[in-house]
């Protein structure tokens, strides 16, 4: 029963992946292989397909490796897998979270934890950045960097990220207006 | 009538979370922005400050973080059925979307156009996070071992490559150990409910 194995197989992925997204890939890539679902090349499409489409990065997977190994009803089944553990585990946790949401202790642990999420964040936006303003491929050639620093910095992104600043800081404007007009200017320059 | 608004309501929370998984590339973190302004200021479904304790929670839970965060918050406004319909909202568009690519484009990703959206976005990720981040930060960096404590766990994530449970339960043991050992500031931190002024 191929849809069991997908369902079995994305509970497991989303019960044992702390992290999300990225954290998520070497164990997909585990359970794919021991099933024969995808190629390996098949898989490093599914990254980047994951990557430049929206949602979360484990959905798309699931979706993707469910379709390539069932069709329609696999791709859903997987998904449906990767989804049930958060969803068992969170109401549970919610339920106690709003019971003792203000007692004394509770608010101290979250007064500790509160500003380490800040802190995740940001270190979120530095890897977004890391991978978006320096090109590709050029960053381990020392040779090259010190022949020519400039070449590594992707001043296009570095334009856009600009653009984004001040669309979302001075004019305020919806994030959802902001990824469809950076998708747009994205298009024009390089068409 | 009361089964009437609260149709209405669970109606709002799928549309809500449709958009946002319409428009949350790059992982659990691109969330953020949206839900800031969707949930936080549109809906007023979530205060400020309770942002970052959504995020905690998604955090320190397995499975994805914008699944993980949906449910949260879909518990918060609606419980056990605002839960599995902001779940379902979140995870169609990327579902419907990975299908249709699945079933019309072998290579999808080599597409020039679709290459050239994505360098558009990327960028604006970054911005979009950022942005996210600071105004997070106002909300809940209430004091200097705050600050300590945000920088401490940047260098920790970047540099070190901890992973994210480790460092907030890191966190939870800091606000533990306040509780314990000083209590002239606990009450301080306290009496003001953790937040600013």
């Amino acid at each position: 029963m191929i849809y069991l194995q997908l369902l079995a197989s994305f509970i497991k992925i989303g019960l044992f992946s702390f992290g999300g997204g990225y954290a998520m890939i070497p164990l997909i890539q585990r359970e794919i292989e021991s099933h024969g679902w995808l190629s390996a090349s098949q898989f490093v499409d599914i990254i980047a397909i994951a990557e430049m489409t929206p949602g979360p990065i484990a959905v798309n997977s699931a979706t993707f490796v469910g379709y390539k190994a069932a069709g329609f009803w696999g791709g859903l089944v997987a998904t449906i897998g990767v989804a049930i553990p958060s969803l068992v585990l969170i109401l549970v946790v919610s339920r106690y979270f709003f019971k003792f949401q203000h007692h004394p202790v509770n608010k101290m642990v979250f007064y500790g934890i509160r500003p380490v999420i800040v802190g995740l964040i940001f270190a979120a936006a530095i890897f977004v950045a890391q991978t978006t303003f320096f090109n590709e491929g050029i960053t381990l050639n020392l040779n090259h960097i010190f022949k020519n620093p400039l070449s590594i910095i992707d001043f296009k992104s570095i334009f856009i990220f600009a653009l984004t600043l001040i669309g979302l800081i001075k004019f305020k404007i919806n994030p959802i207006l902001i990824i469809v007009l950076s998708g747009i200017i994205g298009l024009l320059i390089t068409v | 009538m009361k089964s009437k608004s609260q149709l209405k309501l669970l109606l709002e929370i799928f549309t809500v979370f449709f958009k946002i998984g319409s428009f949350t590339f790059g992982g659990g973190f691109a969330m953020i922005p949206l839900i800031e302004k969707e949930v936080v200021e549109n809906k007023k479904w979530v205060a400020e400050e309770e942002v970052v304790d959504v995020f905690a929670v998604a955090q320190s839970m397995p499975g994805a973080i914008a699944i993980n965060s949906a449910t949260f918050i879909g518990y918060k406004i609606s419980g056990k059925i605002g839960a599995i319909i902001a779940t379902t909202g979140v995870v169609l568009p990327s579902f419907l979307i990975i299908t249709l690519i699945a079933i019309f484009f072998s290579r999808f990703q080599d597409a020039v156009v679709v290459k050239s959206v994505f360098s558009g976005i990327r960028p604006a990720i970054v911005g979009l996070i950022s942005t996210a981040a600071i105004k997070v930060a106002k909300a809940s960096i209430v004091d200097k071992t705050g600050i300590m404590l945000a920088i401490l766990s940047i260098v920790l994530v970047v540099i070190l490559d901890i992973q994210a449970v480790f460092i907030i339960l890191g966190g939870a043991a800091v606000g533990l150990t306040v509780y314990c050992l000083f209590p002239e500031k606990t009450a301080k931190i306290l009496s003001n409910g953790g937040k600013k002024d």
